[in-house]
C-alpha cells in the first residue's frame, strides 16, 4: 500500500491524525495533513483506508 | 411518478431522542425530495448519508449565506435572505476567502494542539463539578455544568483575563437563554462583540499565548474587524454545540442505563461513546445548508444554479444505508462516518476539542457522581425541539 497526501486540498479537520495518528501527522504551521508513513505495514491498512474514506477534503489516496 | 413537494422541515419529534419520524419516511422514498421553502423558493431537502456527504463535499454547491435561502420560520414569518458574510465569519464564504480565514486558524486546531489543552479542561470540569458539590444534592445540569464548561475552555483559548471572565459569561448566557427577551439577547451578544473587539485590541498591544494574539501575529495584514469576527465565530460555533452535547448526552446515557453500565465497566469506551452520541443526537438539525452555483446533476436529480439545498444531519446519522441498527444507541458501535461535524472544507474546525471536552466532561461527571440521576421524569425534560442546535433548556438531576 502506498499513502499519497495533497497538503493544498487539506482542510485541517486533524480526522486522519484521529484515525491513524502512526501514519498521519499535521503540520505545526498550518495543520495541513504529513504523512508519517507512506509505506504503512498491513496492520495499518484497514486504518488508513478509513483515514482516506473521512477525510472531508478529499486530500488522501490511497494505493493498494 | 408525481414529484412531491415537502411544504416545511419536519420538526415534530415523538420522543427526546429520536429525530422527526417524517424524515425517516422522506430518507427511504425520495432521500433528495423538494422543499417549498418559507420565502417561496422551491430548493431541495436532502436526507440520505451519501447524497448529504456529496454535496457538503463538492465546491460547486456553495457556502454563501447571502446566496441561501432559509428553511426555518421565525414565529409565522420567513426570514429575509441574510446578508454576506461579515469579515473573518468565514463559514459563509467560499474559496478563496474561506481558505484565507480557515488557514490561519487549522494550525491552531490540530488534534495535537487539542491534547494540550487536555490537562486545563479536566481543572475546568473538576471545578464545575466542585461548585456543583458545594451547592448540595441537586442541580440544573445546564446552567451548573453544560454552559459554562466550553464557556471557561473559550475564554481560554481566547486569552480571556480571568477577573473578566466573569461578565464574558453572564452575557454569553442572556445571549443564549431562552427566557432572555429578543432585545434583551441581541444587547447581550452586541457587548459580547464589543468585548471580542476591545480584547482584540488589547491583545495587538499586549500579546499573550491565546488564540487571538496567535492570528495577529499569523497575518499583518488582518484588521481588527476580521480577528474581532473569528474570535466571535468560535464562540458562536463552540459554546452552544458544545454545550448542548454535554446536556442531551448525559440525559441519554441517565436514559439508556446498559448503555450507561457497559461505559463504567470500561471507561476506555469513551472515545467511542463520544462518537456515538454525537452520531445518536445530531444537534445541528436545521442549518446545514448549501446553494447550487451552476446546475448539477446529482442523485439522478438536476439541480439548478440558485436552488438551495436543506441538509438533514439528523436523517443522514439514522440512515440505514450506512450504520446498522441506525436507532439504537449502542456505546460499542463504530460511529465513525457520521455527519454531526459536516464534511468538505467546512467540516468542524474546532471538532478535536468538541472531542475532548466530552470525553473529559462525561468521564467526570459519572466518575465523580456514581449515582447521579434525573429529578423530573424524561417527558418533563424542556426540549429546543424548535432551535437550531437540540438540546434541553435545562436538566434537573440529583446525586447523593
Amino acid at each position: 500500500m502506498k499513502v499519497e497526501a495533497d497538503a493544498t486540498k487539506c482542510c485541517g479537520s486533524g480526522m486522519c491524525v484521529l484515525t491513524d495518528p502512526d501514519v498521519f501527522d499535521q503540520s505545526e504551521d498550518d495543520g495541513t495533513v504529513v504523512v508519517l508513513d507512506a509505506e504503512p505495514a498491513a496492520s495499518h491498512h484497514a486504518a488508513a483506508r478509513e483515514a482516506a474514506a473521512l477525510c472531508p477534503a478529499g486530500a488522501i489516496t490511497v494505493h493498494e | 411518478m408525481t414529484e412531491t413537494i415537502s411544504t416545511g422541515l419536519p420538526m415534530t419529534r415523538d420522543n427526546p431522542f429520536d429525530p422527526p419520524a417524517e424524515l425517516g419516511v422522506l430518507r427511504e422514498e425520495t432521500p433528495m425530495n423538494r422543499l417549498r421553502f418559507p420565502d417561496g423558493h422551491l430548493g431541495w431537502l436532502v436526507t440520505g448519508h451519501e447524497l448529504v456527504r456529496q454535496v457538503m463535499g463538492d465546491r460547486r454547491f456553495s457556502s454563501r449565506s447571502e446566496l441561501h435561502h432559509i428553511a426555518i420560520r421565525r414565529g409565522n414569518t420567513p426570514i429575509g435572505r441574510r446578508p454576506p458574510a461579515t469579515p473573518g465569519m468565514f463559514i459563509g464564504m467560499d474559496a478563496p476567502d474561506h481558505t484565507k480565514y480557515r488557514k490561519l486558524l487549522t494550525g491552531q486546531f490540530t488534534v495535537r494542539r487539542m491534547n494540550l489543552l487536555s490537562a486545563r479542561v479536566e481543572e475546568i470540569v473538576l471545578g464545575q463539578i466542585a461548585e456543583m458539590r458545594e451547592r448540595g444534592t441537586s442541580a440544573d445540569l445546564v446552567t451548573a455544568f453544560a454552559l459554562p464548561v466550553p464557556s471557561l475552555v473559550i475564554c481560554e483559548l481566547l486569552g480571556v483575563p480571568y477577573e473578566e471572565r466573569h461578565s464574558f459569561q453572564e452575557d454569553t448566557a442572556t445571549a443564549l437563554r431562552l427566557e432572555s427577551s429578543v432585545d434583551e439577547a441581541m444587547a447581550a451578544f452586541e457587548r459580547v462583540k464589543d468585548f471580542i473587539r476591545d480584547l482584540v485590541r488589547r491583545k495587538r498591544s499586549e500579546p499573550g499565548d491565546d488564540m487571538l494574539s496567535g492570528l495577529i501575529a499569523a497575518d499583518e495584514h488582518l484588521d481588527d474587524e476580521e480577528v474581532t469576527g473569528m474570535g466571535v465565530l468560535l464562540l458562536i460555533a463552540g459554546h452552544e454545540t458544545t454545550a448542548n452535547m454535554l446536556g442531551l448526552g448525559t440525559l441519554t446515557l441517565l436514559s439508556n442505563p446498559d448503555q450507561l453500565a457497559a461505559l463504567r465497566a470500561d471507561p476506555s469506551l469513551i472515545d467511542n461513546t463520544v462518537e456515538e452520541l454525537l452520531r445518536y443526537q445530531t444537534i445541528v438539525q436545521f442549518g446545514a445548508t448549501r446553494t447550487a452555483l451552476e446546475d448539477v446533476e446529482i442523485g439522478g436529480h438536476q439541480v439548478k444554479a440558485g436552488e438551495t439545498l436543506s441538509l438533514s444531519l439528523p436523517a443522514a446519522n439514522r440512515d440505514p444505508h450506512k450504520f446498522d441498527r441506525p436507532d439504537e444507541f449502542d456505546v460499542e458501535r463504530s460511529a465513525s462516518g457520521h455527519m454531526s461535524f459536516g464534511h468538505g472544507v467546512h467540516q468542524c474546525l474546532g471538532q478535536q476539542l468538541a472531542r475532548i471536552e466530552m470525553r473529559i466532561g462525561f468521564a467526570a461527571l459519572f466518575r465523580e457522581f456514581p449515582d447521579l440521576r434525573l429529578s423530573v421524569p424524561v417527558d418533563e425534560v424542556p426540549l429546543r425541539t424548535d432551535m437550531a442546535i437540540y438540546g434541553v433548556h435545562a436538566l434537573p438531576v440529583g446525586w447523593s
